[in-house]
């Protein structure tokens, strides 16, 4: 249960940092800390395929994607970005109390006599789940990571260069 | 194997050196092509209890997989000329191979699994490697049209992904095994596919879905754009659609007609948006979305007359569509430039690429005796006997459309008179003008084949 109200606090924070943030490559990020989170949730739910489908695709595609999108776009310069960081404060000061709110909420009804979190059937263990029953997806994730490898290499190196 | 070619070509150290890559990767792709045709010399054929033991998964080949084996092998190979044609500096070829054989990876997968899932990671997979094969040039249309594609590919992946859930949710697994088992009357089975068919259809191109296909095509480098039009769109989008619409899921009367739909409306007005353009990269895109049509509306027949008309226009479709690419490559190099308006007279002076692009336009508009004309043929009686006449006689008459924007091209860029004329133009180089002379003998012997193979009681 600890373990549980650590891993929903922290995906609260990393959820939190990837709205909050005004660098578009540490939003990416924080999404993908928080897609691993979720991922452990998940399968401390007793969910691992679910689990290992949020790892595969949230985790690791999802962001492998923004990455090449925010890479065609102009990062925000240092001169503007207290004032970005400002707004950004201004525009969303109420998610942090939407998020005690839900949380405060959640715990009240989870306490609620009777109220059980279905589980799912699935009980294999992960490590079968990725290595046993979906190796075939382990070289189509290696796959992407080397080709974001090379989109880095051919669209922003050799272009420094 | 283009994966362990991929490892092997990037060792540290220079252990092969870059102008090597280029051989090696030509060789496995005639390797390919080879064990493809033959439909033996894979591994899983050669030692079937070893490799599902060592790697660990299991590969479902059957005819249709050789067939897109074969094609995409094919389609590879040619794109590998061009770019050896086109692509001036060492770096840029060694980009440009590494990147081909992580899409060939993904490709070759996409069409070996019988699971969703995977299937979807593989089409992702080949996606990236193109979204970055489009920018390498790094031009501001390269980088518009590679966004395009970027974001409506996300779109698709969203639609394919929750389709996927649903399947999940529906079916206990997403095997293609446990997927035709499913209850298809279910609310949750039905709305994850029209999902997964709404995410096909905007990568196969099809319109209302083709916002990104002419931007992506016409603003990519020769030899990708040939790798887009003559196989990864239709790997990516069509090929799912005629596996699992095909012989996954049952075809019900409402997903029929839908199918015809889409397919007659993207032959309308993909033939009608190539008449108006000036651009012959861009005619040539929007050629490919009402070809695409054509497969869609076989297809859409639900007959496997209908689907093997689909089948063999695909393979048709990018035979000529490769080779028409690899002829707007040439006549590119030769010009500087795609715009019609600016060329005129290059049949004198480019006699193979005139003559070539001759036999892929006709084959396109479904001129007799050409491959095109017969796989045509097919969908058009597999429609009549499908009591679909409207339909029929809907790509009998875009056929027509077809033949006016090809005569129109040919007419501007071969016999036109060219306004200023251009003081230089060189031979066309060596590796394009066997891609050319080979597409061509493949759409000429295609078409005189089939009238053998219709003889021989095969195809009955």
């Amino acid at each position: 249960m600890i373990i549980d109200l650590i891993l929903l606090s922290a995906l609260l924070l990393a959820v939190l940092w990837t709205v909050m943030t005004v660098r578009l490559l540490r939003s990416v990020l924080g999404l993908a800390l928080t897609s691993v989170i979720l991922s452990v949730l998940i399968y401390r739910l007793n969910s691992p395929w679910a689990a290992v489908f949020e790892l595969s695709v949230c985790a690791g595609l999802i962001p492998v994607f923004f990455i090449t999108a925010v890479s065609f776009t102009r990062p925000i310069s240092n001169t503007g970005l207290p004032a970005a960081r400002k707004e950004r404060s201004i525009r969303f000061w109420y998610l942090p109390f939407i998020v005690i709110g839900v949380g405060l909420l959640l715990s009240v009804y989870l306490k609620t006599p009777g109220f059980d979190l279905p589980g799912a059937v699935n009980g294999a263990d992960v490590r079968v789940m990725l290595w046993n029953l979906r190796r075939l997806d382990l070289l189509g994730q290696l796959l992407i990571l080397l080709a974001g490898a090379f989109g880095v290499v051919v669209l922003f190196k050799e272009t420094k260069e | 194997m283009p994966f362990l070619l991929l490892v092997v070509l990037n060792l540290p150290f220079d252990v092969f050196k870059k102008r090597v890559a280029f051989w090696l990767t030509g060789e496995l792709l005639l390797f390919q092509i080879l064990a493809s045709g033959s439909g033996y010399w894979f591994p899983w054929n050669i030692c079937p209890d070893r490799w599902g033991i060592f790697f660990g998964f299991k590969l479902s080949p059957d005819n249709l997989s050789l067939i897109m084996l074969f094609t995409i092998g094919l389609t590879a190979l040619v794109s590998l000329l061009t770019a050896a044609g086109t692509l001036q500096s060492e770096k840029q070829r060694f980009n440009f191979v590494n990147l081909l054989l992580i899409a060939l990876a993904g490709m070759n997968t996409i069409v070996l699994v019988s699971d969703l899932f995977s299937l979807y990671l593989f089409v992702e997979v080949t996606a990236l490697a193109l979204f970055i094969l489009i920018a390498l040039d790094k031009g501001k249309a390269a980088i518009e049209g590679t966004f395009k594609y970027l974001i409506l590919s996300a779109v698709a992946g969203v639609f394919m992904l929750t389709a996927i859930a649903f399947f999940l949710l529906t079916c206990g697994g997403v095997s293609f095994n446990a997927l035709g088992a499913a209850d298809g009357g279910n609310f949750f089975f039905k709305l994850a596919l029209g999902l997964f068919l709404c995410g096909l259809l905007i990568k196969s191109g099809l319109v209302p879905f083709h916002g990104w296909l002419p931007d992506a095509y016409s603003s990519a480098p020769a030899s990708v754009s040939v790798l887009l039009a003559g196989i990864v769109t239709k790997i990516s989008g069509v090929y799912v659609l005629l596996r699992l619409y095909g012989q996954v899921f049952t075809v019900s009367a409402s997903l029929q007609n839908t199918l015809l739909t889409l397919g007659g409306v993207s032959i309308v007005v993909g033939a009608c948006a190539a008449l108006t353009q000036d651009d012959f990269k861009r005619m040539l895109a929007f050629s490919s979305i009402s070809q695409i049509g054509y497969i869609v509306l076989g297809l859409g027949c639900g007959t496997p007359l209908g689907f093997a008309g689909a089948v063999f226009h695909f393979f048709n479709h990018a035979i000529f569509k490769s080779l028409l690419f690899v002829n707007a490559a040439s006549l590119e190099k030769q010009a500087g430039t795609t715009d019609m308006n600016r060329l005129g007279s290059f049949g004198a002076k480019m006699p193979l690429t005139g003559l070539t692009s001759l036999i892929g336009l006709l084959s396109t508009a479904g001129v007799p005796p050409l491959a095109g004309f017969w796989s045509k043929l097919v969908i058009v009686v597999a429609l009549f006997n499908a009591g679909r006449f409207g339909w029929a006689s809907c790509a009998l008459l875009a056929s027509v459309l077809t033949l006016a924007y090809f005569l129109s091209f040919e007419r501007r860029v071969f016999f036109g008179k060219m306004e200023p004329p251009t003081a230089k133009i060189t031979k066309t180089p060596g590796p394009i003008a066997f891609a050319e002379i080979l597409l061509a003998a493949l759409t000429l012997v295609g078409g005189l084949g089939f009238i053998f193979i219709i003889r021989s009681g095969v195809w009955s």
